[in-house]
């Protein structure tokens, strides 16, 4: 018997040696049930035993206006661009909690699956796609919502809506947040497995972060700051600015902005996937 | 394409021990300044053996060293071996959960993994939505699940409870749904590890034969891992025996469960369950005389003790169990003698005689359970494991194998004497 080990004689093969960039989306393919059943999942158990129940997807984003409304634009008097500051203020949340929430979510996604991949094998990029995808349909959900808010001001509030292929930008906007979600968010739940302290630091990094993303303000307003070169730095800055863009046809896009965002999404997930394919192997040895 | 379901090549996994700190990220750096160099990881050794009582020199253990094997299409692999011996990991890189450190594994065919029941249920979703999620999580597709949920909510006998939260069941009815859905996933290779262990006996048998009669009829190939030296002994047809991180024997079932019961004990002269530092057991003095009986005869145990305190109001009670790892014999020698003392230092021994047992041929280990009765009981000794003798057979209708051992299962109540000699 020949005992040379020669992969093309198996249907699969286990090595020791490690390839560093693989994306089997083919393998990912054959699980997409499994997907499904994971935002399902998501879905169903959230929520079990509330009262409200579901609202509470819509509760959160309309509070969150409020608080903005009275602090930054009441009290602290921030001009907003033009647009009505409800419909400002709202539409930043709404974009910047999907991405908040795709990166915290797929941040942990090897420490609290542990008990999980500890036991049986499916290819582990499975949750975290899982996890944009209940975010998905719950920014969609909230999305919906501004949309109502936006009618309502259209309606009874003067407010004139501006058509134009600028709206085509929102779908592409949304991509790139769920790409950079995702893919700082593996790189994250990749480096957590051996060193837990960066999930201590996810928690209140992310609301610090918020502060430095034109959610509560516009880069606009900024303009003759000396800190506007940390705003620009940060690549989500033009995506939030270009969601409002692309949503009121007000306030102003740097192309040059956008394509840095735009790169930084590609080189994140391309490290990303580097990351997630070494630690996805090992990684039950040192969780 | 050949006709080997599974082929390991020279495969080995490193484990680290102690605590992964703040040490680790400076030997992260080093170890990838000595490979980004092209030299080898100066972190692993390979040969150092895996043995859990010695206390090895490096900080990483190599919990599989060498591991090489085939096996054919069908055929049913038991796996046995003390805790640690290296079997569950094993199990765990052949199902993908983690990645060898040297070596290759082929693979022919679906291969589906139980390391557990009911990995991933949700406790929160029905019965029903964990049945999808659970049987998707192992492998099945949603449509496969549609197709087989009816016989899988019949097999599991939860049908009036099929759309109440899995919170809510009882851990039994917990089981049976996690079991059946895994008793009907088919793929062409199935690893089992020890989830047998629970859930009602009765249930157990009707899980076990649903899988033996599914993997004759579509030639499936199982590795089965177990404790349970009899469900290892009905179930499967070849074994390997897994010592400190090495295959110690691999072949026909009934000689590999030989080769572990004789070797369980060697090393350590048997396992120390209990040992409060009063009383040292230091062997049986007749076990030549004992590795070689005849059916039939009287058995006389010698044990040697030395006691590191007086001692007094002592008892001692032994079992024997067979080769399965069923109890034969469970002898409580306060019915049968008054309380023994030792005095510190002395060296004694104590004689039981067992009045003609009639063991069937094979061979015996020995548990000996030796405590002090006083107002509160106290176990001063406890050793599991101990060799205790081969029967041999003298009669042409007693012949040895596990087949036999399996309708031989019955406790025997012997006549017996004890004295201190």
């Amino acid at each position: 018997m020949n005992r040379e080990f020669n992969p093309a004689d198996w249907t699969e093969a286990i090595s020791s040696k490690k390839r560093t960039f693989t994306l089997n989306f083919a393998e990912v393919w054959k699980y997409k049930d499994l997907i499904f059943l994971f935002v399902k999942r998501d879905f169903a158990s959230q929520f079990k035993q509330t009262i409200l129940g579901p609202l509470w997807h819509i509760i959160q984003p309309v509070f969150t206006t409020i608080v903005f409304l009275i602090l930054f634009n009441r009290i602290a008097k921030i001009p907003t661009d033009e647009i009505p500051a409800t419909l400002f203020y709202m539409s930043g949340i709404t974009i910047w909690n999907y991405f908040s929430a795709c990166f915290i979510n797929t941040s942990s996604t090897f420490i609290t699956n542990a008990s999980i991949f500890g036991k049986v094998y499916f290819p582990r990029l499975v949750l975290p796609i899982s996890v944009i995808i209940s975010n998905m349909i719950r920014f969609s959900i909230q999305f919906g919502i501004l949309i109502l808010v936006m009618v309502y001001f259209a309606l009874f509030k003067n407010y004139h809506v501006i058509w134009g292929w600028h709206l085509l930008l929102i779908p592409v906007i949304c991509l790139l947040m769920a790409i950079i979600g995702l893919s700082t968010g593996i790189i994250i739940s990749s480096l957590t497995t051996k060193y837990r302290d960066l999930n201590v630091l996810v928690g209140f990094g992310i609301q610090l972060f918020m502060y430095i993303t034109p959610v509560a303000y516009s880069m606009n307003y900024l303009r003759n700051s000396k800190y506007i070169f940390w705003i620009k730095l940060n690549p989500l800055s033009s995506l939030i600015e270009g969601f409002r863009y692309a949503l009121f046809g007000k306030g102003y896009i740097e192309t040059a902005s956008f394509i840095y965002s735009i790169c930084f999404a590609a080189v994140a997930f391309f490290i990303g996937v580097l990351m997630f394919n070494k630690v996805e192997k090992s990684f039950m040895d040192t969780v | 394409m050949n006709n080997n379901a599974i082929s390991v090549y020279n495969v080995s996994k490193q484990y680290r021990l102690g605590i992964v700190g703040r040490k680790s990220l400076s030997q992260d750096l080093n170890r990838w300044w000595h490979t980004a160099r092209g030299k080898d990881d100066p972190y692993l050794k390979i040969g150092e053996e895996n043995d859990r009582s010695k206390k090895g020199t490096s900080e990483y253990v190599w919990a599989l060293n060498d591991i090489d094997f085939d096996v054919k299409k069908g055929e049913i692999v038991g796996i046995i071996g003390r805790n640690g011996a290296g079997k569950s990991t094993l199990l765990k890189i052949l199902s993908k959960v983690t990645m060898p450190t040297t070596g290759d594994i082929g693979i022919n065919g679906r291969l589906a993994s139980l390391l557990e029941v009911g990995t991933g249920f949700n406790p929160e979703l029905s019965g029903r939505d964990n049945i999808y999620l659970n049987g998707a999580i192992l492998g099945m597709t949603k449509k496969e699940i549609t197709r087989k949920l009816d016989e899988i909510i019949s097999f599991s006998g939860v049908e009036r409870y099929i759309d109440t939260p899995v919170k809510r069941y009882s851990s039994g009815m917990y089981v049976r749904l996690a079991f059946s859905v895994a008793a009907h996933l088919d793929p062409d290779i199935l690893i089992v590890d020890e989830v047998l262990a629970v859930g009602d006996f009765e249930f157990q048998k009707q899980c076990i034969k649903k899988m033996t009669e599914v993997s004759v009829q579509q030639n499936r190939t199982i590795l089965f891992v177990s404790h349970d030296l009899k469900a290892v002994s009905s179930f499967c047809k070849t074994g390997i025996y897994m010592k400190n991180g090495r295959i110690a024997y691999k072949g026909e079932i009934g000689e590999t469960l030989k080769k572990y019961t004789s070797d369980k004990g060697i090393s350590t002269g048997g396992t120390i369950n209990t040992d409060n530092g009063s009383m040292i057991f230091s062997g049986i003095a007749n076990a030549d005389e004992l590795s070689n009986l005849n059916m039939g005869t009287d058995i006389e145990i010698i044990t040697k003790l030395e006691a590191l305190k007086n001692l007094q109001n002592i008892f001692i009670d032994i079992a024997i169990y067979n080769e399965a790892g069923d109890m034969i014999i469970h002898l409580k020698t306060k019915y049968i003698s008054q309380a023994l003392s030792f005095t510190t230092g002395s060296g004694s021994s104590v004689s039981i005689n067992i009045d003609k047992p009639n063991l069937a041929p094979g061979s015996y280990l020995m548990t000996l359970y030796i405590y002090q009765e006083g107002i509160n009981k106290e176990v001063v000794l406890w050793v599991d494991d101990i060799p205790l003798c081969r029967i041999n057979s003298n009669n042409p209708f007693f012949t040895e194998g596990a087949n036999y051992l399996e309708e031989v299962r019955s406790f025997i109540y012997p006549k017996a004497t004890i004295k201190k000699l």
